[in-house]
């Protein structure tokens, strides 16, 4: 029991390091000493972005579920770094839950406002994707009837979406003139799409 | 008006975790297990 409690009262002034090291070794007391030491530091931390006690609480939460799992697979590599790393892990879930909350804002749905009537999940219906269809295959006809330089640079650029560097390096051409083929497709693009009389919106 | 100097502010805001969050992690961390098979990790949760 002394030896047990001597154990725990040295193992508050191990470093962080150290503490994770006999964590990942199967000391389960050394999570409990990293928690206690930087838990004020990072629930401040994250309240200060979200000023939310429940959402502090559940993010909280959440970083420590990942550093653990994080440490018994073994997928830590320690560069004296602990909390800076639990800090990001935090502050990337606080990124998470802001656009979690941008993607479903929080609607009161109270008397006769039917929340339904500004939701919808933003997917094509039947003849939207028929339509859709029909558009992708014309555009892809009509870039076949471009000149090859000119098709190669378009395809890579919007299919492949290389960069002009990448497009550059792959046909051997300048960036410069890698930019003045892809501004020459899409006139002529422009072109086909007159003389063919496409209609390509839905 | 005499000042009202209390020994603790009125308003302590203590910037801390519930105590049964944290109880939550260390339980959870006790009942993690990761094991290895075949090169791939596998994680189970045992009571």
């Amino acid at each position: 029991m002394c030896a047990h409690k001597s154990n725990v009262m040295n193992s508050k002034s191990f470093s962080d390091a150290i503490l994770v090291s006999q964590y990942i070794k199967g000391d389960e007391p050394s999570l409990s000493v990293l928690i206690k030491r930087h838990q004020q530091r990072l629930y401040s931390f994250i309240y200060s972005k979200v000023y939310d006690r429940d959402v502090t609480e559940d993010v909280f939460q959440d970083t420590f579920i990942k550093v653990i799992r994080t440490l018994k697979r073994g997928n830590y590599n320690e560069e004296g770094k602990f909390l800076p790393w639990v800090m990001r892990i935090a502050h990337n879930l606080v990124i998470d839950h802001f656009r979690k909350n941008n993607r479903m804002p929080k609607f009161n749905n109270s008397g006769d406002f039917d929340i339904f009537s500004v939701l919808s999940d933003g997917a094509l219906n039947a003849e939207g994707e028929l339509v859709k269809s029909q558009i992708v295959q014309d555009i892809r006809d009509l870039v076949e009837e471009l000149p090859e330089e000119q098709k190669t640079v378009l395809v890579m650029r919007m299919y492949n979406d290389m960069s002009f560097k990448e497009i550059s390096e792959n046909t051997g051409v300048s960036i410069n003139t890698a930019l003045g083929r892809m501004r020459y497709a899409l006139i002529n693009l422009r072109k086909l799409i007159e003389t063919h009389n496409i209609i390509l919106t839905n | 008006m005499a000042k009202i100097y209390s020994e603790k502010p009125s308003n302590s805001h203590t910037f801390k975790p519930k105590t049964e969050t944290i109880n939550f992690l260390l339980n959870y961390s006790k009942a993690l297990k990761v094991s290895v098979y075949k090169g791939l990790k596998f994680e189970s949760v045992i009571n």
